[in-house]
């Protein structure tokens, strides 16, 4: 069975090498090519999966050794793909979601040209991600690491002919960048620290470090962590980076990429468990993030990017489990497991309602969508249904978890964590309904518009004629685009009840991750009543703004925090200030120091040299006769000196 | 005769030939002012040869004036080249040698 591991990565590996090199002949199967492996690669993971279910839960842990990397005396690196129950779980995550989303795209990417290549961008962001979560050291997950942003930079961008998506794609890969460092520098101290970066032979040896070192290797992943799974201060890119394809920002949200933070964090368990600084520092960041999502979600007019909020508030909600240690780390991997089912079934519902309304992304623009798009409809309010946390969906269960995981850290942090847990809850609630009233209710504002703004009666009459600007005609998205919805509903309906009735998930990953009850301050129960009060205040607030009155055309100018909100919170004017400002001033001063000092130093040699020879070459002058004068002169001075010489 | 007079007139020789290479222009002249510098040297050699009692001054005598020789050779040819391009003969004319 163990040979089965490889085939995993190998199956979406050859998908993205076949439609990669194999040119415009394979234009016209290239997309059911790409599908097809990426099935093969789930339905590998459902037979492994079958297999392990029939194991003792001691032994579900299979390791394949494919070859030797870089075998150097003190120095072992080698491709071994390590299965456990948590990287089962991910495998199937990717796989399942990840084909879904194929199956999707082969409906939405219909009319664009360079479907074939889309798709083989698609099978290697699986590879990367497969690669990333099966690997049994830190190295070879470190490939699988950069494989992820090299493919979710040739996704994001994959539009390059927009300018903003193209600098998009360079934010992301830029930003991540910063992340890898992190990973890398981790990496490297886990070396000289173990001698290894093995799972087994690092996580076997940690009560041999000394804190300070196990604390620096902890906030070194937490950077990669922030970057991979854009988490503050690394969060940035995510807005940006709905400028790729609908159906890539659901596989970036769902299955691939911003989980891969998380897994790491979990995967390095045993680090963090010895290392309670950096374990703080996470849940810090999750908790930080979590609020932080939610309140630039809750601005955005852009449906995507109001999700992209979502997504990073709700990645803050699984750092934050992981952070809390052995009593959050299995939730935090079923919450992603369910998030990844409903913000997936979320995006598609998002593309498919872009899909009919001519590619038109503002909600200002939408209303009154329900009647149009039924299948739509259903599929993407089960989707809000369970992120909202409505009670026996999906939501509901993991993330009640995690707010009952914070609550029982225990202390004053526990009541902090707990709370921000709470009240991103509510925004969380405020903010989708808020999505959802907008599209799928309310007048139609995509009827009888006024051209543009009414101010400006004939803002662009060549727009309308190209057809742009032209009224839409809202229709239901074809089937091999509602059946990836519909299934995707299907699982947000019913994951989180599967997984949490009976501890069935709990169970299932404990032997890997560990578990511990905390000792909560308040009952399993009241942390659920809080939560649904939360809940529906944040409904009744959304209804009673967006419900009840007509949804504004146009933005109205709004409070201070909803335009700094409307900004992702200052991030980038923070980030050009502080980061792109200060890099300037840097290098401006040390350009400065180079012309002034270095170059100084060197010009002024050449000049003096230049000087000396300009005044040398003068005894050059082409008179014979002068020539004559030095060669008798020199003969005169050696004669002397000779004499001298002879005389002392 | 006091040989070491034999060496007074070479240096005396040798003196004018330099001082004259040095200070005047016509090629033909330096030229002439060259051979007495030989000159001067070859008296210097045999004298030498006189006052040490051997023969190895007369020989090094002997392979200057095979040499001085062949430099008459190529610098008259040298020299009437010249003359024939720039119609003048003097040293100070053929200055294009710099930079």
């Amino acid at each position: 069975m163990e040979k089965l591991i490889a085939l995993l990565i190998a199956a979406p590996l050859l998908g993205a090498a076949v439609l990669l090199v194999g040119g415009r002949r394979l234009d016209r199967v290239g997309h059911w090519i790409g599908t097809l492996l990426s099935t093969a690669s789930f339905v590998f993971g459902l037979l492994l999966f079958a297999d392990l279910l029939g194991r003792n839960a001691e032994h579900r842990t299979l390791t394949q050794h494919l070859w030797s990397w870089i075998p150097v005396e003190g120095f072992q690196a080698d491709v071994t793909l390590r299965l456990d129950q948590l990287s089962m779980t991910f495998v199937l995550l990717i796989t399942g979601v990840g084909s879904l989303i194929h199956l999707y795209s082969v409906g939405y990417m219909e009319h664009d040209e360079r479907r074939r290549r889309f798709f083989g961008y698609l099978n290697l962001f699986l590879a990367a991600m497969l690669l990333l979560v099966l690997a049994d050291n830190y190295l070879l997950l470190y490939v699988g690491w950069e494989g992820v942003g090299l493919a979710s930079y040739l996704l994001i961008g994959f539009w390059q002919h927009k300018p903003s998506a193209a600098t998009a794609a360079k934010k992301a890969f830029l930003v991540n960048r910063v992340g890898d460092m992190g990973l890398s520098i981790a990496i490297m101290l886990m070396f000289t620290t173990f001698g290894s970066f093995a799972f087994g032979p690092v996580f076997g040896h940690v009560g041999d470090a000394s804190q300070g070192k196990l604390t620096a290797i902890g906030l070194m992943l937490l950077l990669a962590a922030c970057g991979k799974s854009a988490q503050v201060p690394l969060q940035s890119w995510l807005g940006d980076a709905m400028e790729g394809p609908t159906p890539v920002s659901a596989l970036i949200h769902a299955a691939t990429m911003v989980t891969a933070g998380v897994y790491l964090i979990v995967r390095s368990a045993a680090v963090f468990n010895a290392a309670p600084d950096a374990q703080l520092a996470v849940t810090v960041v999750g908790a930080v993030t979590l609020l932080f999502g939610a309140i630039v979600g809750c601005a955005k007019d852009d449906i995507k990017k109001a999700l992209a909020g979502s997504t990073m508030s709700q990645i803050g909600y699984m750092v934050l489990a992981a952070g809390l240690g052995p009593i959050g780390y299995v939730f935090a991997i079923m919450h992603l497991v369910t998030h990844g089912f409903f913000k997936a079934g979320l995006f598609l519902g998002a593309g498919s309602v872009m899909h009919g309304m001519n590619d038109e992304v503002d909600m200002r623009k939408y209303g009154g969508l329900r009647k149009y798009m039924p299948v739509t409809f259903v599929t993407f309010g089960l989707g809000y249904l369970a992120i909202i946390g409505f009670p026996g969906l999906s939501g509901f269960f993991s993330k009640d978890k995690i707010i009952e995981a914070a609550f029982a850290k225990g202390g004053t942090e526990g009541w902090i964590l707990g709370g921000a847990a709470l009240l991103g809850a509510a925004i969380t609630a405020f903010y989708m309904t808020r999505v959802m009233l907008m599209t799928f209710f309310g007048e139609e504002r995509w009827k009888n518009r006024p051209t543009r703004s009414p101010g400006a009666p004939s803002a662009e009459p060549a727009a309308e004629h190209r057809g742009e600007h032209a009224e839409p005609h809202p229709h239901e998205s074809p089937k091999v685009m509602t059946i990836p919805m519909i299934v995707l509903a299907v699982g947000s309906v019913l994951g989180g009840g599967f997984f949490s009735i009976g501890d069935r998930f709990l169970h299932w990953l404990e032997p890997v991750t560990g578990h511990s009850e905390g000792h909560s301050p308040v009952s399993a129960g009241e942390v659920t009543a809080a939560t649904m009060v939360c809940l529906v205040i944040g409904v009744a607030i959304a209804w009673a703004q967006y419900g009840r009155k007509p949804v504004p055309a146009v933005a109205p100018r709004g409070s201070l925090l909803t335009r700094a909100a409307r900004r992702d919170l200052l991030q980038d004017d923070f980030n050009h200030v502080v980061l792109v400002r200060g890099g300037e001033h840097l290098t401006r001063s040390l350009v400065y120091l180079d012309h002034s000092l270095v170059d100084g130093v060197v010009n002024g040699t050449a000049a003096g040299f230049g000087g000396l020879s300009g005044r040398l070459r003068r005894f050059q002058n082409g008179f014979a006769r002068s020539y004559a004068v030095s060669m008798f002169g020199g003969a005169a001075l050696l004669v002397a000196a000779t004499l001298l010489m002879r005389a002392v | 005769m006091n040989p070491v007079n034999y060496l007074y007139l070479a240096g005396l020789l040798f003196t004018i030939g330099a001082t004259g290479v040095l200070i005047r222009r016509n090629a033909i002249v330096v030229f002439m002012c060259v051979e007495l510098m030989l000159n001067a040297c070859n008296l210097a050699f045999v004298t030498f040869s006189r006052l040490h009692g051997n023969l190895d001054g007369q020989v090094f005598a002997f392979f200057t004036m095979v040499v001085a020789a062949a430099e008459v050779v190529v610098g008259l040819a040298i020299i009437v080249s010249l003359f024939r391009t720039r119609h003048s003969a003097s040293v100070d004319d053929a200055s294009l040698m710099k930079l």
